[in-house]
């Protein structure tokens, strides 16, 4: 049977992610309240910016909801954005003081790390797994600084840093595979959640 | 596990993917017109997706007259050092040198934007001469295929800037809808005679004809004043909204910013809609656009 996946649907790349993961043979829908995560094999937390998905999140205690469905075996793939939510610690945090992350993911994130737009690149990844390099697009992308879980299993490198993770039912790249048409991690997540 | 690029080079940028891409991450979200570091400060907090930096909000540009140019390079980069959220800033249509400096500043994305004075009445910026992305306004699908052409990324339907008045704002997106569902009806062999009418080139009119809308993201500008507004836009089909003047010439800037997030998000949902659009204060003044003399109109700015 299709597992059934949502995308967090506040503000962001939810289309894209949609497309990817419907070609990946997976039932999908939106999710905005914590009431929609009933009955999701995963849910995917799409790039964008986390300090207004954080914001948008908080009246409706969406983060802490996603932890628990989380907690009960639903599965996470945070991109960009999603792996800033999804990360234990958050270095330069100001701006997100006072708001509720989803958290679970043994790593140290910087967000905008490697500068303004002018920085933002595109790169082909090595991936554990993959037999053949993934195209990357990296937008104003966070950087893992620091691995901190002996669980987190590093998928890919680009420029030194780990740019793809896993950590049991939470997959998280700082880039974007829902903007090139190579849907190899959406896959990879949707038989995650078929587990 | 490594990277198939050399370690010590720098990374390609300024590529299309990533250029369009960041405005693909904007999408559902609000991008407020600050003029200050404090302002955009608030607008952070409010959740804004972006701020957009320039001298004068619309409804003072109309209040005072006078040229209206890009902003003081001090005040941009104190709004660049105050938030985390990307930055946009405005030039003037045609004016290349102010699309350099803005570049030099790191700015995140440029707004060569009619509610400044045209440094150009002919030509736009050549923007594919840049690596960092812009976004042009448009009234008409052919102006936006045109701008898409010179290299904008991403593309907001004009609207009426600093009037308060969503009618021009609903003019254009319902004109840029309707067009693109004419294309979509054509006979293949009739395309190439509607690139002509549309004023674009033929390939591009042939793609927008095949996916049945632009190439890249389109938010709506120009009027939206308070949360129903914005939720308007995002049911006719608006990726996101832009809001200039109705934010911080509102009586209460960081109550009405937030809602009007809130109303993005949630667009169709009329519960939350009027949820928070309670006690949100005076709304900005306004100006009706049928009493404004043609001269003093600014969507009509750009060819």
């Amino acid at each position: 049977m299709a597992p059934h996946i949502g995308v967090l649907a506040l503000q962001g790349a939810v289309a894209e992610h949609e497309r990817a993961l419907r070609a990946s043979g997976a039932e999908v829908r939106k999710v905005r309240r914590p009431s929609e995560l009933e009955g999701l094999d995963g849910l995917v937390v799409p790039g964008g910016e986390s300090t207004a998905m954080a914001r948008l999140a908080a009246p409706v205690h969406l983060m802490p909801a996603i932890r628990e469905h989380l907690d009960d075996g639903m599965a996470v793939f945070g991109t960009c954005a999603g792996l800033i939510l999804a990360a234990d610690t958050v270095s330069d945090a100001e701006a997100l003081k006072g708001f509720e992350r989803i958290r679970g993911l043994g790593v140290v994130v910087r967000r905008n790390a490697y500068g303004s737009q002018l920085s933002s690149f595109e790169d082909r990844l090595e991936v554990d797994g993959l037999d053949s390099p993934l195209p990357a697009v990296f937008i104003r992308a966070p950087i893992i600084e620091e691995v901190t879980s002996p669980e987190v299993e590093v998928l890919a490198e680009s420029h030194g840093n780990p740019v793809a993770v896993r950590q049991g039912k939470i997959l998280a790249a700082s880039f974007h595979p829902e903007l090139t048409p190579d849907f190899r991690l959406h896959q990879l997540f949707t038989d995650m959640c078929a587990e | 596990m490594t990277s198939t690029a050399d370690n010590n080079a720098t990374p390609a940028t300024g590529a299309t993917t990533v250029n369009t891409g960041l405005a693909q991450m904007l999408k559902g979200g609000v991008i407020m017109d600050v003029v200050t570091a404090e302002q955009a400060t608030i607008a952070e907090e409010a959740g804004a997706v972006a701020v957009m930096a320039l001298e004068r909000v619309p409804a003072d540009i109309r209040a005072t007259g006078g040229v209206s140019r890009m902003s003081d390079p001090d005040l941009i980069t104190g709004i660049i050092d105050a938030v985390s959220i990307p930055v946009m800033a405005k030039a003037r249509i045609g004016h290349f040198v102010e699309a350099q400096i803005l570049e030099h500043l790191k700015v995140d994305y440029i707004d060569e934007s009619e509610v400044l004075s045209p440094a150009d009445y002919v030509h736009h910026i050549d923007k594919s001469k840049f690596k960092v992305p812009f976004v042009c306004g448009a009234t008409n699908l052919g102006e936006a295929l045109r701008r898409i052409t010179e290299g904008a990324s991403m593309i907001r339907s004009k609207g009426e800037a600093g009037t308060g008045d969503v009618s021009e704002a609903m003019k254009h997106i319902r004109t840029i809808n309707s067009e693109i569902a004419q294309l979509r009806s054509m006979a293949e062999d009739e395309l190439y005679v509607a690139a002509k009418e549309l004023q674009a080139p033929y390939d591009l009119v042939r793609q927008v004809a095949k996916d049945g809308r632009l190439p890249v993201v389109m938010f709506v500008a120009g009027g939206v004043a308070t949360p129903a507004d914005a939720a308007m836009m995002m049911q006719m089909g608006a990726d996101g909204v832009f809001v200039g003047s109705g934010i911080f010439k509102a009586g209460n800037p960081a109550a009405r910013a937030a809602a009007i997030v809130k109303a993005t998000t949630y667009y169709d949902d009329p519960a939350v809609i009027a949820e928070v659009s309670k006690g949100l204060g005076e709304a900005m003044v306004g100006l009706n656009v049928s009493d404004l003399p043609a001269p003093h109109r600014l969507a009509e700015r750009g060819w």
